[in-house]
């Protein structure tokens, strides 16, 4: 993974003493609210519904042991014991008090972390592939570039007053996308010309929330020399005309919709043919340095029968054989694969870690992965370089300490905001939904019958939860004070040929109801499929009819 | 009165006279004039007569409107209407690196002491604070950081190509 050099790490702990004047000059009263709030949201610190919540940077979600420890160290001293892992793959504190918060960045800073523009009107952390640099089909690694962006967005001085928030998606595979590009601000997909040149397709426009768009390709092969500086001519344009009459309008992805992708298109071009070639061209010196940071481990060779031990193993022992089926991921070293560190165990919050589990995983990592992890946005922990013969071991620790979870990819690994548990925007919550669900759909049969189904759960508009892209969504919404909460069915984020936003099924629903809504919409799919048909496969075959029929279906 | 400073958070004064209406113009062709951009594409010719003119721009007042009279002015200023406005850079970027504007760049408005270090790396030279804006923390929010990753009009190099020579 990336490490810091002298001026990397001179950067952000000048960030950390910029942070700590600032907060010094609010609290005595020298800077009021209205001010510093954009400052601390640029340092991640929120005022939530109970308490300040801090949100740390975990940079397109690779993490190493020690810092997993300096943040499990962070959650004993200055919070309580746990942190949540969020769907952008960032870390989250819910309980810090201000006046600790410039000592919590130092902390993080001593560990090559921060929590620089993790909120605010400004470019967030940039997300890509839980599965980057070990995928077989990737086109190029994603991770160096999303350093190199995380490089050039850090502080940049012309785009940290945006009309509104501002994230940057890298994806590298032909067949998936697990990074959801086509619904961000930018999403980047790694790809070779027909003379095995390396550039990107950009779309632009993409989004969530209150106006869920996939977006629009605007330049279907940027050679890899021009990111940074079409990236720029991009940030520009929507620095200049972006909305910033109404926030609910702010997003460029409004922007984009209202000139239509053409005719943005067109503009972005006609200011990057002023900064094409300019100082921001990237060079090929420093992708090379940047790639140095991400060259595989010295993986040992595959051992000839490890295969086969396992499948004997596999079939002694179903509780591994269940594990192995859903929470490991196939990688491009023969004798080596990927395995899941399941947080979503009924009963705990989805993506919930507490410090003891942090200090697990750290260990597991050292044991078993080369000391490095990543978080999802589905919440998970990835432990991406274990040895096929060490899985047993690994199957054994994972399920003292609660990642076992053998349901990744199921109707369980569902992925869930803090909600109005947490969340001062939130107009219902979100964590208890998840939990009835988890309770009520806890046979591991049926969810492995059921297959691969994404449900995602919203507390409210803003979509943290990704409801729009779950194959069944769940939004809080406000009914006169009271909470409802609306499903939708049929979206889909992970597959590059055919995302899609999910279409309301009609009425919102008392939290009460929800569980046996789910129980209703599983049935149709159980009657109506096809063989190894999927969930979404089966709906988008027979449409929203016949389950929009059995939900509302009345007794008489 | 707001009070104006430079980028090592020392006082200037402000020798431009503020001018919205051409009723009130000075007889004395040696005096600085501030005007907005209306009254300067209304009154170019009695305007130009002023050997020190400076221009100011609101937010949604874009670079190009301008572009083609930037030897006629030696001030330009950026109006920020709420400091959360961020049009303000991206004029004074391309006033700075497109139409190589050399004379003075003032931020002014609702300009805080946080903003500072980001408005001087987009080509500011002056920022006008209010009175009760603290020049020791201007001065401190001006020198916290010594480096930056990307280019900017203080520093056209962006980092990695400054790493590759060094």
């Amino acid at each position: 993974m990336y490490r810091y050099d002298e001026v990397d790490q001179q950067i952000v702990d000048a960030r950390v003493s910029e942070f700590r004047l600032q907060t010094e000059r609010y609290l005595a009263g020298e800077l009021p609210e209205e001010e510093f709030r954009p400052l601390r949201l640029m340092n991640g610190l929120y005022v939530q519904r109970y308490a300040p919540m801090l949100r740390v940077a975990i940079p397109y979600g690779q993490l190493n042991s020690e810092q997993l420890r300096a943040l499990a160290q962070i959650a004993d001293q200055y919070d309580k014991g746990y942190a949540h892992f969020s769907t952008r793959t960032n870390l989250q504190y819910n309980w810090p008090n201000i006046a600790d918060v410039p000592d919590i960045l130092a902390d993080l800073a001593k560990v090559q972390m921060h929590a620089v523009q993790t909120s605010g009107n400004c470019i967030r952390n940039t997300t890509t592939d839980q599965f980057a640099g070990i995928a077989k089909d990737e086109v190029a690694d994603p991770r160096p570039w999303c350093e190199i962006i995380r490089q050039w967005s850090t502080f940049h001085p012309e785009f940290a007053y945006l009309p509104r928030k501002f994230k940057i998606a890298v994806n590298a595979r032909a067949s998936q996308d697990n990074a959801a590009i086509e619904v961000h601000d930018i999403g980047l997909q790694l790809v070779k010309n027909e003379a095995g040149e390396l550039g990107f397709a950009v779309y632009v426009g993409g989004g969530l929330g209150r106006t869920p768009i996939i977006g629009s390709l605007i330049q279907p092969f940027l050679p890899w020399q021009h990111l940074l500086t079409y990236l720029d001519a991009i940030l520009r344009v929507y620095n200049l005309h972006g909305r910033r009459d109404n926030k609910y309008k702010a997003r460029i992805k409004i922007l984009v919709k209202a000139l239509g992708p053409e005719v943005f298109a067109a503009k972005v071009d006609a200011e990057w043919q002023h900064l094409k070639d300019g100082p921001e061209t990237l060079t090929q010196a420093e992708v090379e340095r940047v790639c140095q940071h991400f060259i595989d481990p010295d993986y040992l060779p595959a051992q000839a029968d490890a295969e086969q031990q396992l499948a004997q193993l596999r079939s002694d022992k179903p509780g591994f054989d269940r594990w192995l089926t859903r929470n490991l991921t196939e990688h491009k070293q023969p004798g080596y694969a990927a395995v899941t560190l399941s947080l979503k165990k009924v009963g705990i919050a989805p993506g919930d870690a507490t410090s003891a589990q942090m200090r697990a995983a750290a260990d597991l990592a050292d044991r078993y992965s080369f000391g490095l992890l990543r978080v999802s946005h589905f919440q998970n922990l990835v432990l991406t370089d274990v040895r096929l013969e060490d899985l047993p071991a690994l199957w054994q620790e994972a399920k003292e300490h609660g990642f076992a979870s053998p349901t990744v990819g199921t109707l369980s690994d569902m992925i869930c905001c803090p909600g109005g548990d947490f969340c001062s925007l939130a107009n219902a919550r979100s964590i208890p939904i998840a939990e009835a669900l988890q309770a009520r759909f806890d046979n591991l049969d049926f969810l492995y019958d059921l297959g691969d189904l994404e449900l995602n759960i919203s507390g409210c508009m803003n979509a943290c939860g990704h409801h729009h892209v779950g194959n069944i969504g769940i939004l809080g919404v406000d009914k006169k004070g009271q909470e409802f909460y609306q499903v939708s069915l049929g979206g889909e984020s992970g597959s590059k040929a055919s995302p899609s936003i999910g279409q309301i099924i009609g009425p919102s629903f008392s939290e009460q109801e929800i569980p046996q809504v789910v129980d209703t919409v599983l049935s149709v799919y159980v009657q109506q499929r096809q063989a190894e048909e999927r969930f979404i496969d089966c709906f988008r075959r027979i449409g929203m009819a016949p389950f929009k029929e059995a939900v509302y279906a009345k007794a008489d | 009165m707001p009070k104006l400073i430079n980028q090592q958070a020392e006082l200037v004064a402000d020798d431009y006279l503020w001018l919205e209406d051409l009723a009130q113009l000075p007889t004395d062709e040696q005096q600085g004039l501030l005007v907005p951009l209306a009254l300067w594409q209304q009154a170019r010719a009695e305007l130009q007569r002023f050997k020190r003119l400076g221009v100011k721009l609101a937010s949604d007042e874009f670079a190009e409107l301008i572009a083609a009279d930037l030897g006629k002015f030696s001030l330009v200023a950026i109006e920020f209407p709420k400091f959360v406005d961020g049009r303000g850079y991206s004029t004074a970027r391309l006033l700075r690196e497109r139409y190589n504007f050399t004379g003075e760049l003032r931020a002014v408005g609702d300009v805080l002491l946080d903003q500072l270090h980001y408005l001087k790396r987009c080509g500011f030279s002056q920022f006008a604070l209010r009175d009760d804006q603290n020049l020791a923390h201007a001065s401190a929010m001006l020198q916290v950081f010594s480096d930056s990753y990307q280019s900017g009009v203080d520093q056209p190099q962006p980092l990695f190509r400054r790493r590759q020579l060094a």
